[in-house]
């Protein structure tokens, strides 16, 4: 089980400190898949990778990460060695290019595994039975990258994250870049993955809500660096209590819905700056329902069980 | 308006050109003024290739594309310019067409300067402002540069830049694929605003959903072949070629969860594409590739 409590990371900018992660706390279940969602800049994909690797420019400004019962040290590096891979593991969000083009994919996984000091002869029959599981032969680990299509390659790349079984994946953006059938295989990779147990819980992060509709358990929104509402995928879908979910879930265009019958309206203005982020509520611009109080943050509460929300009115508006 | 007759297209491949490839098979549609026309597809369906062919971007190898009755490959010099003051392209990555280093404004004084030289200064202005207008952006958006601005203003901006040519047809590929959920639907209601007005718009996508919302007709290409065409109730409400429903099906809706066995089918069957066949008319306006 994962925990993180009021974690806060901060990117280093010539004009200052952006708070890209302001203080988010929330906790992902043994056999949870949780959805990550929220717009471009929400901070979605830097929470990701602050579980496993913080980037140079990325600064670790206070907060605790547990994974089963211990602390993870995410703001020490080289501490953080001996749990990548075979604790939290990631699948970026270009995995299409996380691959060596000038190497086999069999080679270039030995290699790999022998820098964490594994033997890759060992773990081949288990990989070459788990690529099975995702319709892969055993003759892509003869080929070069380019010989495989987008999907195969992030499928690829899901297996090799995944080899160890790590007790928490991340997976960026995995879906983002590929076509309509691809991406429903990879979908129905990480599902099937996480029945079996190769992996324990599991971080999607995405702007596709559609898709962590058919494979999250719980879905949690960001907005502006903080959370904004976490439920279980149902009720984020069917009865969304915060303003911002609501509006994202009423912009998507779904087939069966045109222009011509149905205007489906956006989100008026953007997200406010992080680099001095207004007080109280971040969304309180945009939205609709905003009031005195919002100058006021409001905390991040359970209005249900398992559903938190931080919104004032948040309330109000899910009996109604 | 337009029409895309029996086009196909060659490309060499191989280390020197020794090899050919055929991308596009025999392609032939219309774009009516004032109608949203998608073409759907995926990565390696040859949408992009048809877009570009429209543009004059990439030749075309057999058939030919008229513009109201001309032939498009044939203009030169004069006609092409007035061509392209009819028609333009606004492309996937918006931070990728414009400079870094200039004002994004510079886009439009090139415009000028290219197409539109002998307008005064202040009839040039009415009809920047009238652009800038019809995209919802301000004047003083010409002021900023590129990273300053979300990708859905840049997107905009290079909508924006083709109306003040009082362009006829809009070529539009992938436009909002990097867009976010909400800023996506303000480019997709402006493209529907637009066509109200009387643009054509040809939408390449692979997204359907996003096709579905803004198009009047779709044509789904497998492996630069249309395989089914028509009126988008029709083609979405109807589908009648495998490739079409397969496609449909791997969509995800919000509202229905797949199922555990649809959700883990990987769809092992290798690649259906076949080739040759011919499009049938199923009912009207809704034709079908069949294979006999």
């Amino acid at each position: 089980m994962l925990a993180v409590s009021d974690l806060k990371i901060h990117y280093r900018t010539l004009a200052g400190s952006v708070k890209a992660l302001d203080g988010v706390s929330f906790s992902v279940a043994d056999g949870e898949i949780m959805g990550l969602a929220g717009e471009s800049g929400c901070g979605k994909s830097t929470l990701g990778k602050a579980l496993i690797r913080l980037e140079e420019r990325m600064q670790y400004v206070g907060g605790e990460v547990t994974l089963d019962g211990t602390t993870l040290p995410i703001a020490d590096d080289r501490a953080m060695n001996p749990y990548r891979f075979r604790k939290v593991s990631i699948v970026p969000q270009y995995a299409m290019s996380a691959l060596n083009p000038t190497r086999r994919i069999g080679r270039m996984i030995d290699e790999l595994l022998a820098s964490r000091g594994l033997k890759g002869s060992t773990l081949r029959p288990e990989l070459e039975r788990r690529l099975a599981v995702l319709g892969l032969g055993p003759e892509v680990l003869g080929m070069y990258p380019i010989e495989l299509s987008g999907g195969m390659k992030q499928r690829v790349v899901m297996v090799l994250s995944t080899l160890l079984d790590p007790s928490l994946l991340i997976a960026d953006e995995v879906t983002s870049a590929l076509d309509v059938a691809s991406q429903k295989k990879v979908a129905g990779a990480l599902v099937e993955f996480r029945d079996r147990g190769y992996v324990k819980s599991m971080i999607v992060v995405t702007h596709d809500l559609a898709i962590l509709a058919q494979v999250a358990d719980s879905i949690l929104i960001m907005y502006a660096g903080k959370l904004a509402e976490k439920a279980p995928t149902r009720t984020i879908v069917e009865a969304p209590a915060h303003p911002y979910t609501r509006l994202l879930l009423g912009s998507l265009p779904e087939v069966g819905i045109r222009f011509e019958d149905k205007r489906l309206p956006g989100i008026k203005g953007r997200p406010p700056s992080l680099l001095s982020p207004p007080v109280g509520c971040r969304f309180r611009d945009r939205c609709p329902l905003a009031f005195g109080k919002c100058v006021e943050e409001p905390p991040f509460i359970e209005i249900a069980p398992g559903h938190q929300v931080a919104c004032w009115k948040a309330d109000a508006h899910a009996q109604g | 308006m337009l029409k895309v007759e029996n086009v196909s297209k060659v490309f060499r491949s191989g280390a020197f050109g020794g090899k050919k490839a055929k991308v596009i098979h025999d392609i032939d549609f219309e774009v009516k003024p004032g109608e949203v026309v998608s073409l759907i597809g995926e990565s390696g369906s040859g949408k992009t290739t048809v877009g570009r062919m429209i543009l004059r971007l990439t030749s075309v190898s057999e058939g030919r594309i008229t513009f109201d009755g001309e032939d498009v490959s044939a203009l030169k010099g004069r006609a092409l310019k007035s061509y392209y003051r009819r028609v333009q392209g606004v492309f996937q990555d918006p931070f990728s067409s414009f400079n870094p280093i200039f004002k994004v404004g510079r886009v439009f004084r090139t415009i000028r300067r290219e197409f539109l030289a002998d307008l005064d200064t202040a009839t040039w202005e009415t009809r920047l402002t009238g652009a800038l207008n019809a995209v919802g952006l301000e004047f003083a958006a010409l002021d900023k540069f590129p990273h300053q601005m979300s990708g859905g203003q840049l997107q905009r901006l290079l909508i924006a830049r083709a109306l003040v040519l009082d362009i006829r047809l809009l070529v539009a590929d992938e436009i909002i694929s990097m867009l976010d959920a909400s800023t996506r639907i303000d480019v997709l209601n402006l493209l529907g605003d637009l066509k109200r007005q009387g643009l054509s718009i040809i939408f390449v996508t692979h997204d359907l959903a996003l096709g579905n919302y803004i198009s009047d007709r779709i044509i789904i290409l497998q492996k630069g072949s249309i395989v089914e065409m028509g009126a988008t109730d029709r083609v979405f409400g109807d589908p009648q070629h495998a490739y079409t429903r397969s496609l449909l099906n791997a969509v995800p809706h919000l509202h229905e969860r797949w199922s555990d066995a649809e959700l883990k089918d990987l769809g092992l069957v290798k690649d259906t594409a076949r080739f040759g066949g011919r499009l049938v008319e199923h009912q009207p306006d809704h034709f079908v590739r069949v294979y006999s």
